[in-house]
């Protein structure tokens, strides 16, 4: 653990002031890896593409999985139940890189299954992989097509554990249903809409294998995440130190907006 | 008047009752459509592998696309080494995180809410922040290109002990204690009385693993070079790479034969899979 985990953090920190291509000595250059990526283009638009899709992949998968969790516990029989638990978590159990295979069919934009339906209905076909802002959204959607089950999942379990008598309580004095949603069971589960963000968050801020797979990161750098950047610096380009700045500001994010998320829930999670 | 406010509560309810499931139902079709479109289309004939409207029901399946899959890579080759590594991760990941979950959990030792804390602190951090010196930790122990690269590295888990931990901790301590009256060591403790009540978190951190690890692409396509020694996600993306010469019915056709495994496991431990991802929520 500390050998994987622990000094690699120290070392990615150490590395990011050096210049070093694995085979010569490294060099000491000080903060010029960070001054040089405050200038690159490149690497800045790869920071405003990775916050946006990790924005709008959390954004959805939690309300989602929330609304399809509220659906599926309405249901009274248990075949329907374990019908629609299996048929969201199945996504899940698919590797990433063979979504972004079969999606990439599915998104062609000729031959493609998306485009056909939406002819059939007598809408145009959409460039999904060709255009920059179609090939941001086919990565969310993909993305959150694979990842809703997990969300759907955490809050079915946290649903259930809503008492009983509360919700009884609710509905004698005359609640309606989306009262009750708004006000008793989400605030009820909002230690583990909680966990499911900011979950999902440290997830979506390391999508790769779906740009890499599907748009190589483009068109252009629609859709070049900040760790493709870091993967073609430090894997393609042979610049290790400069790599490790990369990832060393994308731990920074990380860990800023996932403390923004625990200190905004001082203001609506609510503990029993 | 009660009565009409009441007969419009019932029909709002109705309606919403009813968009409900239609809601339900189109969700579902979305999640498993494309699933459905994966394996019927793997059994299409090449000439019509890419025509639209798509045939769902497959009555003239046509396998040879399988059978092109294993001319086309070394297919066998990438299972075999897909299945060499996750057993291994499974196996040596069960054994290390019961023995930190447990002394997490039951033994007292100086620092040891803060060196969990610091456990708990590294599930925050990217794979990708730690990857270039993981890298080059591997090349210095001379596993560059080779399944020890991605085994060795992948021994330890925080999340897994996190999860034994918590389960240890339901255990009564006073088991324990009496087995220590009777003379058992430390060891025997953890090997005969608690790790035997264990099974269910074994299961859960097992599969969730197996699942995991199986479907890993990232860490395979940086430490991996020779063809040889890919596993099966990087073996298919390399599949869709030749495309050149055979159809994307091949190439889903190998996204088929990756995916059951994981499939055949879901079927018969549906219940871990679910405990594992719910466990985490720090209940």
């Amino acid at each position: 653990m500390t050998v994987f985990t622990g000094l690699p953090i120290l070392a990615s920190f150490g590395l990011s002031f050096f210049s070093w291509d694995v085979i010569s000595d490294p060099q000491f250059v000080g903060a010029d890896n960070y001054v040089r990526m405050a200038g690159d283009a490149a690497v800045l638009s790869s920071f405003r593409v990775t916050i946006l899709m990790a924005i709008s992949v959390v954004v959805l998968q939690l309300a989602l999985g929330l609304g399809l969790a509220v659906l599926v516990n309405q249901r009274r029989s248990d075949v329907a139940r374990t019908f629609f638990r299996t048929a969201f978590y199945l996504p899940l159990l698919a590797s990433t890189a063979a979504v972004s295979i079969f999606m990439g069919y599915m998104f062609d934009y000729k031959f493609g299954l998306i485009n056909y339906y939406l002819q059939l209905v007598g809408l145009s076909s959409v460039p999904w992989l060709t255009s920059g802002f179609g090939a941001f959204v086919t990565i969310v959607l993909v993305a959150v097509w694979q990842q809703v089950g997990f969300t759907f999942v955490l809050f079915v379990a946290a649903l259930m554990s809503v008492p009983k008598e509360i919700l009884e309580a609710a509905s004698i004095d005359g609640a309606k249903p989306w009262a009750t949603l708004i006000r008793i069971k989400v605030p009820l589960i909002s230690p583990t809409i909680l966990f499911a963000g900011v979950v999902a968050f440290i997830n979506a801020m390391q999508l790769f294998d779906q740009p890499y797979i599907m748009t190589k990161g483009g068109p252009g750098t629609a859709t070049t995440t900040t760790t493709i950047v870091m993967y073609q610096s430090a894997f393609q380009n042979l610049q290790f130190g400069y790599g490790s700045a990369i990832s060393i500001i994308l731990l920074l994010m990380i860990l800023a907006v996932t403390g923004l998320q625990f200190l905004a829930a001082r203001k609506w999670v609510f503990y029993q | 008047m009660p009565r009409t406010a009441s007969t419009v509560g019932g029909l709002t309810r109705a309606v919403g009752r009813s968009l409900g499931i239609v809601v339900l139902v189109v969700a579902a079709v979305t999640a498993l459509g494309p699933l459905l479109w994966t394996l019927t289309t793997s059994l299409r004939t090449p000439a019509e592998s890419f025509t639209n409207p798509p045939q769902w029901l497959p009555l003239h399946p046509d396998f040879s696309n399988y059978a092109a899959v294993f001319e086309q890579i070394p297919i066998g080759r990438f299972f075999l080494n897909s299945v060499i590594v996750t057993l291994l991760i499974v196996a040596g990941q069960t054994v290390t995180c019961m023995l930190s979950g447990y002394a997490f959990a039951m033994l007292k030792f100086p620092g040891r809410n803060a060196i969990f804390f610091a456990f708990l602190a590294t599930m925050m951090v990217p794979l990708q922040t730690i990857i270039i010196p993981v890298f080059v930790i591997v090349r210095y122990m001379g596993l560059s290109d080779s399944l020890g690269s991605l085994v060795i590295p992948a021994l330890g888990s925080a999340f897994g002990t996190f999860l034994m931990r918590q389960y240890f901790l339901q255990m009564p301590k006073e088991l324990g204690e009496a087995a220590t009256i009777d003379g058992a060591s430390y060891f025997q403790v953890f090997s005969l009385v608690y790790a035997r009540m264990a099974g269910p978190a074994i299961a859960t951190l097992a599969i969730l693993n197996f699942s995991g690890f199986w479907a890993e692409f990232y860490r395979p396509l940086i430490f991996l070079q020779t063809q040889d020694n890919y596993t099966l996600p990087l073996g298919l993306v390399g599949l869709q790479g030749n495309l050149g010469t055979g159809s994307i019915s091949v190439v889903l056709a190998g996204v088929v034969l990756a995916m059951i495994p994981s499939v055949l496991l879901f079927i018969f431990a549906q219940r871990y899979f679910i405990e594992g991802i719910t466990a985490g929520s720090f209940r």
